[in-house]
């Protein structure tokens, strides 16, 4: 790479880095009119959550069996398959929940709010609130970047229960484990350290991707190309952004 | 507007462009595609900010205005977008009452009598439960113009109104547009190049070419004009002043050359 070409590589990277900080903080101060919405919360809530069930739901479920399979699996060649209870609850509520939930969301509620704002912007839908002198980051982007930090920790804690669920579906009701060890081994291993850490990696994994998916959705260009490589790029940079996040969360809880 | 230079990325869009809207007339801002007629729309509405002279709406310079006072010059404002721009995830109904609901504490018995009487005004009093996406293009031109006057505004700017309509919604749209004026004293903006229906209705033309203003007076005077950009752009002919053509290379050396594109 030329000098000219790295010079411009990176002076676009700060140039966008300045522009997401720009619109977090305008994104920020248009919350709290939005919050006087709450119509328009619940429906984005009802969006980026309840819209994104079945698929957090499924993926909990075969999260959880591949716990239990290959945690009795492992455990047993130690005799330590009483432990497995353990095993999958921490794995859950430390990593797999949060992380995985993330990712799902980035895929199926990030492109979508990304690809909506897109068009709105494409069609002038936008603009048409500015002329009607109604501010579209509280109306459309503030309800939305809401919606998907409060929709982030529930599907997360869904994901958790329906995993938590497949794990003791296979360890225990297929492969024998004892039912009262493991819930008793999950019972002591868990505390509210483990919850809190779940909850706050949820919480942040949920304000990157909704600033992410909002903020691409409102700077692509008005083409159907430009709504595309947006959402694309929603797509690449939370999946990279929640991996990071989640090595510097995990250290900092340790 | 006066003295106004506009430029985008070092490309000058407008230089020293005075245009003056009379209160209550309808003024036709026509001109080739191009020649920054939505641009224009965009600096009145405080949307974009001149890069030197002066916009001035309801007598005040746009451009000096907090972001509040923008916003409360604009509530005195509709504006009509070429494609509608309707709020697609909400029903026609809910698209005229959204300036209502936003900025007024009316119940909603007073909103919907409002609402319904501006779609009659349009004729799609029977399309209020519909869906945007379930309309045709002069259809949701229609629903947005019934979502510009809702909020009877003292000026209403129209972006290409006329663009795309069938005949019976052209000359709806433009009784509406000479009514809402005359009866209601809507100051009006119509942006357009299409010269004939705007010469039924407008009070005063401004002709745009590179960025300023060539011609300007009544739509009879601009016929009348001995101007070569104003007869060309009036007759619609390809030879004038302005090119038709973009800049290409020799047309017989570059169908003979080489397989270049």
């Amino acid at each position: 790479m030329s000098n000219r070409a790295l010079h411009g590589t990176l002076l676009g990277g700060v140039r966008k880095f300045g522009v997401t900080g720009i619109f977090l903080a305008r994104l920020l101060a248009a919350c709290v009119p939005a919050l006087a919405r709450p119509r328009l919360l619940v429906a984005q809530i009802f969006n980026a959550g309840a819209r994104s069930l079945i698929i957090i739901m499924l993926s909990g479920l075969f999260t959880g069996m591949v716990l239990g399979l290959l945690g009795q699996d492992v455990l047993s060649r130690f005799g330590a398959e009483t432990a497995l209870g353990e095993l999958a609850a921490l794995a859950l509520l430390k990593q797999l929940g949060p992380v995985l939930t993330a990712l799902l969301f980035a895929g199926r509620a990030g492109t979508a709010l990304t690809s909506e704002i897109g068009l709105m912007r494409a069609t002038d839908q936008l603009t048409a609130m500015e002329v009607m002198a109604v501010d579209p980051m509280s109306y459309v982007a503030a309800p939305r970047f809401l919606g998907g930090v409060i929709a982030m920790p529930l599907l997360a804690a869904i994901f958790n229960v329906i995993g938590l669920f497949g794990a003791h579906l296979i360890g225990v009701d297929l492969l024998g484990v004892d039912s009262g060890t493991f819930w008793s081994q999950t019972q002591s291993a868990v505390g509210i350290h483990d919850v809190t850490e779940g909850i706050v990696k949820s919480l942040v994994f949920g304000a990157v991707i909704s600033l992410i998916a909002v903020n691409e959705g409102y700077q692509s260009e008005p083409t159907a190309e430009g709504v595309g490589l947006a959402t694309t790029r929603t797509v690449v940079a939370s999946s990279v952004l929640t991996l990071l996040f989640d090595y510097v969360l995990t250290a900092a809880f340790l | 507007m006066r003295d106004v230079h506009y430029a985008i990325d070092g490309r000058a869009i407008f230089a020293d462009l005075n245009i003056r809207v009379r209160r209550g007339l309808i003024t036709a801002v026509m001109g080739p595609s191009g020649t920054g007629k939505t641009t224009l729309l965009r600096l009145i509405t405080g949307q974009l900010f001149a890069d030197s002279g002066q916009v001035a709406v309801f007598g005040r310079d746009i451009g000096s205005l907090s972001g509040a006072a923008i916003y409360a010059a604009r509530r005195r404002m509709g504006m009509l977008f070429q494609n509608g721009a309707l709020l697609t995830d909400i029903s026609v109904f809910d698209n005229v009452a959204f300036p209502v609901r936003e900025h007024t504490d009316l119940p909603e018995s007073v909103i919907r009598k409002l609402v319904l009487t501006k779609l009659e005004a349009v004729g799609l009093r029977g399309a209020a439960q519909l869906m945007p996406g379930e309309l045709s293009g002069g259809m949701a031109r229609r629903v947005a113009l019934a979502r510009a006057i809702v909020m009877d505004p003292e000026v209403l700017l129209y972006d290409e109104p006329f663009v795309g309509l069938d005949p019976i919604s052209l000359g709806v749209i433009l009784r509406l547009i000479k009514q809402m004026n005359q009866a209601l004293g809507i100051t009006s903006i119509v942006v357009s190049h299409d010269v004939h229906e705007l010469a039924t209705i407008a009070d005063q033309s401004y002709l745009l070419s590179g960025g300023s203003v060539v011609a300007a007076g009544t739509p009879q005077e601009l016929a009348k004009s001995d101007s070569e950009t104003v007869h060309q752009f009036m007759t619609g002919s390809a030879e004038g002043p302005v090119k038709f053509h973009y800049p290409a290379p020799d047309y017989a050396s570059q169908l003979l050359g080489a397989d270049e594109r």
